[in-house]
């Protein structure tokens, strides 16, 4: 059994170091198909990332009436708390929310003067209400505008944003649907391609697979240095694959920072390195072991 | 030991022509330990009869018994069993391009699931029995026809097979070398093993000595112990 194995190693690492050229090309091929794999796999925590950072950006304010006192609003608050969808309420006063759009507007002289000229605090106390999940929002507006303290609210903006809101939502989606679409498309290209690689590269054997039948070689004999030629295909492209990811992330990891600093594109690789390189590894051998039975199967008919 | 039973093979056209038939209503016994040439010209049914043998076809009509073994009744799981009891001789050599000498050879010893011991104490005897010691290294591309063919003959051999097969063995060889070979294979006969060789050289079967069956168009016209090349 040891012996048979490490021969059927041993002739499979032959066959595909004596064809170096045929091999070196079906690795290229693989190499496609296994990026295609890990992009699949990066892309689904930075979309998550991305979410949940314009999700944490989504709330909705309740402005209250100009009379309404700071404890009515508190114990506003309070009752706002017992609904199960809310995530998180801040409170903000009136001299709050002036506080904060003067430090806002503070390089627009006009808009302050006129604020000033105004001669009055023109804000309202408000809280800003956050829900566990974008799709709880309408919930949280309805209660608010048909609780027991409607009286006191003067406005919800929840309408107001909803289009915005939605809009974002929508394109996400769609974003995320196309996305899945190409993915399922390319992988079936690129799958196809790859079979088709290893079937090329097994037809040119397939005089050779007769003739070991003929002269006595059982099914399993003949397939075995097959099935190992295709695993070291397999883990040549994962890991040629896992040094291209990495070089890639080292060198898009400050740039991407930048732009979203939510994403640390290493330390997404160092949390995800064990399941990433399993990933490669069984998708490369996986596609190689598979390719290589069913292109074999058809020359052991004899 | 080798029983063939009214055997026919007719290959159905596939350009809508009437169908051929190569092997028609054929029967005859080979003994143990025997040398049988088969011999008629080109087109007479020579290879498909040694192929229906190796189960590599099937026939149309009829049974070949191996041992009493009906060899079409064998699952093909099973066939290599069958296989491994005979040692082919193909006249275009049908060697591994890309296996060395010994590789080729190794290959058959492994494949019937021989020790590594037992495959480094034969093939060097049997490289020195077909005379081509100092080629173990070499790749048939760098052999010549002759040295190829005596190749293929050490690896039927190689594994001590009941019959060897050898289908026009010198097909492809000049005089010197054809003579070469079919001493070789009457050594391997004087051995012990059976010897089927498929031939269409009347020098060479004249100089046998032994019994011939003549095929014509697919007919065993002619069963002589010490048969000649007679058309």
């Amino acid at each position: 059994m040891f012996t048979s194995l490490k021969r059927t190693i041993k002739t499979g690492w032959k066959n595909f170091s004596r064809n170096i050229a045929l091999s070196v090309a079906t690795i290229s091929i693989m190499i496609m198909v296994v990026s295609l794999a890990t992009l699949l796999f990066l892309l689904g925590p930075i979309s998550d990332i991305l979410i949940s950072d314009i999700e944490e950006k989504v709330d909705v304010s309740v402005y209250f009436k100009e009379d309404v006192s700071p404890e009515d609003i508190l114990a506003a608050e309070e009752e706002i708390y017992k609904i199960s969808e809310v995530k998180e309420i801040e409170y903000v006063s009136k001299d709050q929310a002036l506080e904060r759009f003067t430090e806002n507007h503070k390089d627009d002289p006009d808009l302050l003067e006129s604020l000033t000229e105004v001669g009055y605090n023109p804000f309202l106390a408000s809280l800003n209400i956050r829900a566990w999940e974008v799709s709880q929002y309408g919930q949280v507006a309805s209660f608010l505008e048909t609780g027991p303290f409607k009286d006191l609210i003067d406005k919800v903006d929840y309408y107001q944003r909803k289009p915005v809101i939605d809009k974002v939502f929508a394109l996400i989606s769609s974003i995320n649907k196309t996305g899945i679409f190409f993915s399922i498309v390319l992988g079936a290209i690129a799958i196809l391609v790859a079979f088709n690689t290893i079937r090329i590269a097994i037809y040119n054997s397939n005089k050779e697979i007769s003739i070991m039948r003929l002269v006595g070689a059982s099914n399993w004999f003949i397939r075995g240095p097959f099935l190992i030629q295709g695993i070291i295909v397999g883990v040549f492209a994962a890991l040629i694959t896992l040094l291209i990811t990495l070089v890639i992330c080292w060198g898009l990891n400050s740039r991407i920072g930048l732009i979203i600093p939510e994403v640390s594109m290493l330390g997404l690789l160092a949390g995800n390195f064990w399941m990433l390189l399993l990933i490669q590894l069984a998708t490369g051998t996986g596609l190689g072991v598979i390719s290589s039975l069913i292109a074999t199967r058809k020359y052991l008919k004899i | 030991m080798l029983s063939i039973e009214n055997i026919s093979k007719i290959y159905p056209s596939r350009s809508g022509n009437s169908p051929t038939t190569a092997l028609n209503n054929v029967s005859f016994k080979i003994k143990e330990k025997e040398f049988v040439s088969i011999v008629g010209k080109s087109g007479a049914g020579k290879t498909t009869l040694l192929k229906l043998i190796l189960a590599e076809e099937k026939p149309t009509q009829g049974q070949i018994f191996f041992d009493s073994q009906n060899i079409y009744q064998i699952k093909r799981s099973q066939l290599p069993l069958l296989r491994q009891r005979i040692g082919t001789v193909f006249q275009d050599y049908k060697l591994f391009p890309s296996k060395t000498t010994y590789e080729n050879i190794a290959y058959v010893m492994e494949a019937m699931g021989a020790s590594n011991e037992e495959i480094r104490r034969d093939i060097p005897q049997i490289l020195e029995l077909v005379g081509m010691a100092g080629k173990a290294d070499n790749f048939p591309t760098e052999l010549s026809g002759g040295e190829r063919q005596r190749v293929t003959i050490a690896r039927a051999l190689v594994h001590r097979p009941d019959i060897i097969l050898a289908d026009e063995p010198t097909g492809n060889l000049d005089p010197y070398h054809t003579f070469d070979i079919i001493r070789l294979l009457v050594k391997i006969y004087e051995l012990g093993t059976t010897v089927i060789l498929a031939t269409h050289d009347k020098e060479v079967i004249n100089n046998l000595g032994k019994r011939v069956i003549t095929l014509d168009q697919g007919k065993i016209i002619r069963d002589e112990e010490r048969g000649r090349f007679i058309l």
